[in-house]
C-alpha cells in the first residue's frame, strides 16, 4: 500500500466540475494552501472545476487560498460558519453580487455535521440555533423537557488538507491548532487528499501519535516547508 | 458616570472561581482575561481546538499554526492541549465549560440573546455563537448598559435576530450586575453614584431590586 502521490498537480487531477470540496483550516492555521493553488492553476489551464461546493469555516482571506479560489471564479457555493476574515473582499463582493451562494451554519453544528458524515450518523439533535433564523424550517423534537434542532450530516466528494507528518499510508499528524476541522473532513469525504509537510516510511509515525488515522486518507503528497496563509496576507500575496 | 470597558471587564473576572474553565468570547470579552484574579487558576478554552492558551507572542514571534478563535496569535501554558473541532464543541454543548462570557447587542429579560447581527444586510456570520450559549454552566453578557445612541441594551424582547432563546445567567453592565432569574430582571450591583429610578429609566424591563449593592470597581 502506498498513498504517495508525486505531485500536487497529479493529486487534484481527479475532482469534477460540481464536485463539493471540505477544505481543512480556521483561518490560515491549517490551510492547505499549496493543494488549493494547485486546484485554481488547474481551473486556469482548464476552465474545471468549476460550480464547486467549498465547505470551510471561513470563506476565504485576501487574495489567496480559498478566496483565489472564488475570485477565479471556481466556487458557486459557500458552507461555512464565519464568511468574513481580514480582507474579505472576494467573498463579499461574489455574494453581494450573487455569484456566490452561501449556506450559512454555526460552527460546532458544521464541525458536528461533518463528524456524522465520517461517522455514518444521519441526522442529530443539538440545542444550538433553537429559536433563531438559522433554525427555520428544520424539525424541532424536545428531550428531557429541552427544545432540540434537527440537523443532517454533512458528506463531501472530496477533502483538502495539510497535515504535518504523514506515512505512505496515510497516517497523520498536525501541527498545534491546525488540525481544526481536517480530522472530521478526512472522514467526511469520499476521497481526501493530505499535503503533508513530512513524508515518512510506516512506522516512521509513533502510533501512539496518529491523529488520523490512514483509513480515512486516500491520497498523500509531500510539500515541504509550507507556506502559511497569515503571513501571505501580510505580505499582500496574490494567486 | 460609568464604567470603562475594562473596569466592566474586571468585575466579570472576579466571579470566576478558581479551577474553572472558560470560553471569552472574541473582541471586548477577551479583556476579562487580563483580570484574572491572582491566585487562581483559570483554564481557557478556544473553539477552534485548545485548552489553556496564554498571552499573545511578541510581535515577530507568533507561530501562526498557533492561534485562538480571533484568528489572533496565542502562546501555550504547561498543561495546553489540542483537539479537533468535534471535540471542541463538545467540550461547550456537553456542559463541561464552568463559564462563557460573550458581548452583546441585546438582553432580554427572559434571558435571550442578540449579538450575531443587526439586520438582514451585509454577509451574516455566525461562528460559534449560537453554540456558545448552549452547554456553559454560566452564560454571562458583558456590554454597555445603553446602545450609543442612549437606547436600552437590556430589554423586553429583543429586536435584533436572536443568538440563542432564554440562555443568558448573568449581565455586567457600565452601570449595573443585573442576574436573569425566572424571566425577570434582578438587579445584584449598581454604581454608588445612580438611583434607582434613573438605571431604571436607562432599562428597557423592570429591575427587581432586593438587597442591591454597591458596584464598587477600582480604576484598572
Amino acid at each position: 500500500m502506498d498513498k504517495t502521490i508525486p505531485s500536487l498537480a497529479a493529486a487534484v487531477a481527479d475532482i469534477p466540475d460540481g464536485a463539493t470540496l471540505m477544505i481543512g483550516g480556521f483561518g490560515g492555521s491549517g490551510a492547505p494552501i499549496e493543494l488549493i493553488h494547485a486546484l485554481i492553476d488547474r481551473f486556469r489551464a482548464t476552465g474545471s472545476p468549476a460550480k464547486l461546493t467549498v465547505v470551510n469555516n471561513n470563506a476565504g482571506n485576501g487574495r489567496i487560498g480559498i478566496a483565489a479560489m472564488i475570485d477565479a471564479g471556481m466556487v458557486a457555493k459557500m458552507v461555512c460558519s464565519f464568511p468574513r476574515s481580514s480582507d474579505p473582499r472576494a467573498f463579499t463582493e461574489a455574494y453581494l453580487e450573487g455569484r456566490v451562494a452561501l449556506e450559512l451554519v454555526p460552527q460546532g453544528t458544521l464541525a458536528e455535521r461533518i463528524r456524522a458524515g465520517g461517522a455514518g450518523i444521519p441526522a442529530f439533535y443539538t440545542p444550538t440555533s433553537f429559536g433563531t433564523e438559522l433554525a427555520e424550517g428544520k424539525p424541532v423534537a424536545e428531550f428531557d423537557g429541552k427544545p432540540y434542532v434537527q440537523e443532517r450530516w454533512l458528506k463531501a466528494d472530496f477533502a483538502l488538507v495539510k497535515g504535518h507528518l504523514g506515512d505512505t499510508m496515510g497516517n497523520l499528524t498536525y501541527r498545534l491548532a491546525a488540525r481544526n476541522f481536517s480530522p472530521l473532513m478526512c472522514m467526511a469525504a469520499a476521497t481526501t487528499i493530505a499535503q503533508v509537510s513530512e513524508l515518512v516510511q510506516p512506522g516512521g509515525i509513533d502510533p501512539e501519535q496518529v491523529v488520523t488515522p490512514g483509513i480515512f486518507v486516500d491520497h498523500v503528497v509531500e510539500v515541504k516547508n509550507p507556506q502559511q496563509e497569515e503571513i501571505l496576507i501580510r505580505e499582500g500575496a496574490v494567486h | 458616570m460609568k464604567l470603562s470597558n475594562a473596569q466592566i471587564a474586571w468585575r466579570a473576572a472576579q466571579d470566576i472561581a478558581d479551577g474553572s474553565y472558560v470560553n471569552l468570547g472574541i473582541g471586548f470579552p477577551e479583556m476579562v482575561a487580563r483580570y484574572s484574579v491572582e491566585g487562581r487558576t483559570v483554564v481557557y478554552h478556544t473553539e477552534n481546538g485548545l485548552l489553556n492558551f496564554g498571552e499573545s507572542p511578541r510581535e515577530g514571534e507568533e507561530d501562526w499554526d498557533l492561534i485562538n478563535a480571533g484568528k489572533r496569535a496565542v502562546t501555550l501554558k504547561p498543561g495546553a492541549s489540542f483537539f479537533h473541532h468535534a471535540d471542541s464543541f463538545a467540550m461547550v454543548r456537553g456542559g463541561h465549560l464552568d463559564v462563557a462570557i460573550l458581548g452583546a447587542y441585546q438582553v432580554a429579560q427572559n434571558g435571550d440573546l442578540a449579538n450575531w447581527r443587526v439586520g438582514s444586510k451585509g454577509v451574516p456570520a455566525v461562528g460559534g455563537a449560537m453554540d456558545l450559549v448552549h452547554g456553559a454552566k454560566q452564560v454571562a453578557v458583558i456590554t454597555e448598559h445603553v446602545t450609543k445612541d442612549g437606547q436600552p441594551k437590556l430589554v423586553e424582547a429583543c429586536t435584533f435576530p436572536l443568538t440563542g432563546v432564554g440562555c443568558v445567567t448573568r449581565v455586567y453592565t457600565s452601570l449595573a450586575v443585573v442576574d436573569i432569574v425566572e424571566g425577570r430582571f434582578v438587579l445584584r450591583e449598581k454604581l454608588a453614584g445612580m438611583s434607582l429610578d434613573e438605571l431604571q429609566s436607562l432599562t428597557g424591563a423592570p429591575l427587581i431590586a432586593e438587597n442591591v449593592v454597591d458596584l464598587n470597581v477600582p480604576e484598572v
